[in-house]
């Protein structure tokens, strides 16, 4: 088979314009499809760092914009497995002016000796968490967020609520560095608690949970909830890579919008692929029966032109792979970031992209193989075009 | 002169294996694109026919959604004798005071959504003239009865007239159903304003409030002196801006649609040249026999590039037949409160149209080329080629 790798690649540069035309086309819809995979598998598939599995979401069961009672912590505390439990308030708010994206990173109110251990992969100088410990009005920020605004230790940040209303000042204390994007702000939950007017304090939107051990989390999920099953604000635990997909599926169907897309970018790289290999394989019958004649069997023939599609389908695969592992870092980079396991390389998106092109290459060039493989050498040799 | 059309029309039909193949694979890439637009015209023309331009949405002030608005029993009563407010039929004026939550359903086999639920006063169902009773009845004061969105109603066979759903503390009744003629209350449940906040445990803090104006007119009058009363404190807007600000809840689906649709429009547009290049070589001497007929070289160019569009118009018209079947088909999206709002895909002629043209520039573009390849190659060469 191998022995005729050199005719295949020679046959795939004999018309060049149309090989490179055709592994571009490809290329460019392989890299949606690669971008379609990643985020699957980042959604779906994919373990999250070991960090990211120690922490478990609590929020209620009927969606994270209804409050939970602040009792709750203390129950939470007691089940077997569970370690730290700290309020993550998520504030929404308005910083400037509330239109331009760029203004709308999370921000969330946090019990902040807690958060640093919490978010074990969060590095940050002891001295600047100590004085944001201490500082009720203080606030620490993500390294990317301080670097999109140009933030200083020191400065002030102003905030009005609006799920938690009010006009609040805070005190960056701190700049730490995240392994993922770090477009995030934390501040002092209980200046906004004592912010809010008597009947409205109490109100939880979220805890963090850190959990002695990956294997636990789904038991430790399913004690927590059991503990307020029979409570009116029920609560969801799960996994904050799973809570990133619930809240992700909150802006519509979004396994059906990436396998509809998927599709349809699957298919046209199938047509346009099955193009090429038709008007390559029209060119050559002549040629085919000349093999022919020379003795080359009706099944090397097949295996030869299947050969010259799956060649050509993989490297617009490659390139396509390529391409969107730098549109991947752009989807890290996003205000979804934070939330994603996202890889630079993840071998198995990339099997994945490798695979789907030749199964592509092969499918687009069946039924012209198997006619240029089938034609007798006569009717070959007499064709003139 | 011109080459006749029909020149390049007889070649497309000629090789139609590649035609097809060619044309399908725009086609894909329009009908996308075709999706997504009748995704956000849908959602618009949802929310465009929900918001009336006689009513005034009161919020707490720094607010943004009812969900997390506060508003007082005693905003309410100072509020409703302000002038310019529609009177009812029982002679009271037309002020709904309004409480907002979400509730979750789920049914065996289907995916469980959120859905808002919002106790309201008997003024509330007047003033929304779009909504009319489809079957049952309305719910009774002080009773644990709810009436369902058609749209709530049609998902879930739990929200059926005479059975329970649960939210809050316990289980409630569902005793009719209401049609809100598209708009998008029909993703709604709806239960009396007293019950539902005393289940709430906010009897004394409901959500929101809406005021019927007695025209446009007067409405915009109230949004200013409501929103310049130092002493109420809140935030009044028209009803009708209130959910045309929701259409931005479908903007991180149309942005991506968009970038998907113009990266396959790329890769489409490789396609297409690819075909033309053919058509090109293939046809040398036939360019050549033009060419001494007396065509000029911009008729050969105009030629070449009429085909490629022509190839593409009917990529576009497959990508519109591709998207037609999903006019009427009805989705859900999150709104701004995270419980879902239910609409239909709208495919419409101008949507359609603009999928046509923007395939027909793709052809254009992917043909110049091929196109100026074609006019300008040399008589004596052409006719040797082949």
């Amino acid at each position: 088979m191998f022995r005729y790798l050199p005719l295949v690649l020679k046959n795939c540069w004999r018309n060049k314009r149309r090989t490179v035309l055709t592994v571009i086309s490809i290329g460019i819809s392989m890299c949606l499809l690669g971008v379609m995979i990643a985020m699957f598998h980042a959604f779906y598939l994919s373990d999250p760092a070991p960090a990211q599995a120690l922490r478990l979401v609590t929020r209620n069961r009927v969606s994270f914009t209804v409050f939970i009672p602040r009792g709750y912590q203390v129950k939470m505390e007691h089940v077997p497995g569970v370690r730290l439990v700290t309020v993550a308030n998520y504030f929404g708010g308005i910083y400037k002016d509330d239109r331009d994206p760029k203004n709308q990173f999370a921000r969330f109110g946090v019990e902040p000796e807690k958060l640093f251990r919490v978010f074990g992969e969060f590095r940050i100088p002891d001295n600047q968490r100590l004085t944001f410990e201490h500082d009720r009005t203080g606030c620490v920020v993500g390294r990317d967020l301080a670097d999109l605004f140009h933030f200083q230790v020191g400065d002030r940040i102003h905030l009005t609520g609006n799920i938690f209303p009010g006009n609040y000042e805070f005190t960056i204390r701190g700049i730490f560095d995240s392994p993922r994007s770090s477009q995030l702000m934390y501040f002092n939950e209980e200046y906004v608690e004592q912010m809010q007017s008597e009947g409205f304090r109490g109100n939880v939107i979220m805890y963090y949970t850190l959990i002695d051990d990956p294997a636990h989390s789904a038991r430790v999920a399913r004690d927590i909830d059991a503990l307020f099953a029979n409570s009116t604000a029920q609560t969801k635990t799960e996994t904050s890579q799973a809570f990133a997909v619930a809240f992700l599926a909150q802006l519509g169907n979004v396994k059906m919008f990436l396998i509809g897309i998927s599709a349809a970018v699957m298919f046209t790289i199938l047509l346009v692929s099955a193009n090429t290999m038709a008007m390559s394989v029209r060119e050559r019958v002549r040629e085919v029966g000349i093999l022919k004649t020379l003795g080359f069997t009706p099944a090397s023939i097949l295996g030869m032109i299947l050969g010259e599609a799956c060649a050509i389908s993989i490297a617009g695969g490659v390139i396509g792979y390529l391409i969107s592992t730098l549109l991947m870092q752009g989807v890290a980079k996003s205000p979804f970031g934070p939330y994603l396991s996202v890889h630079a390389f993840d071998s198995p998106v990339a099997i994945a992209c490798v695979l789907t092109a030749a199964a592509i290459g092969v499918m687009s060039s069946l039924i012209p193989a198997m006619g240029a493989s089938r034609t007798s050498i006569v009717e070959a040799l007499r064709s003139t075009d | 002169m011109s080459i006749p059309f029909a020149y390049n029309l007889r070649n497309l039909v000629v090789r139609k294996t590649t035609t097809i193949m060619t044309a399908l694979g725009i086609g894909l890439t329009v009908a996308v694109l075709l999706a997504i637009l009748a995704l956000v015209n849908g959602l618009h023309s949802t929310l465009s026919v929900s918001g009336d331009p006689r009513h005034v949405l009161v919020l707490r002030k720094g607010s943004d959604t009812e969900l997390v608005s506060v508003f007082t029993r005693t905003q309410f009563q100072d509020l409703k004798f302000k002038p310019g407010i529609a009177t009812g039929r029982d002679g009271q004026p037309l002020a709904s005071m309004e409480v907002v939550t979400i509730m979750i359903l789920e049914s065996p086999g289907a995916e469980s959504a959120n859905f808002t639920v919002r106790g309201l006063d008997p003024a509330g169902i007047e003033m929304r003239r779009n909504v009319h009773l489809a079957g049952g009845r309305w719910f009774q004061r002080g009773q644990r009865e709810v009436v369902v969105g058609k749209s709530v109603a049609d998902r879930f066979p739990s929200a059926q007239i005479g059975k329970k759903v649960h939210f809050g503390r316990g289980d409630w009744t569902v005793v009719g159903v209401f049609d809100a003629s598209g708009g998008a209350q029909a993703s709604e449940v709806w239960g009396d304003v007293f019950q539902v906040s005393s289940d709430l445990q906010r009897v004394d803090y409901v959500s929101s409030c809406l005021v019927d104006a007695a025209d446009a007119v007067s409405a915009q009058a109230l949004v200013t002196s409501l929103n310049d009363d130092q002493r109420l404190e809140v935030k009044a807007m028209l009803e009708k801006d209130y959910y045309d600000e929701q259409t931005g809840s479908a903007k991180p689906i149309e942005y991506t649609g968009l970038i998907v649709a113009i990266i396959m429009a790329v890769g489409s547009c490789f396609a297409a040249m690819n075909t033309m290049y053919a058509a090109v070589a293939r046809r040398a001497r036939e360019i050549g026999t033009l060419r001494v007929l007396g065509f000029s070289k911009g008729s050969i160019l105009t030629s070449f590039l009429a085909e490629s569009a022509a190839l593409s118009a009917l990529g576009g018209l497959a990508g519109c037949l591709l998207a037609l079947p999903l006019n009427g088909v009805s989705t859900a999206i999150g709104n701004r409160t995270y419980s879902e709002t239910t609409f239909a895909f709208h495919v419409t002629p101008s949507i359609m149209l603009t999928g046509i043209l923007f395939a027909v520039v793709l052809g254009s573009v992917g043909g110049f080329f091929p196109a100026r390849m074609a006019a300008r190659k040399q008589i004596l060469t052409a006719l040797r080629e082949g």
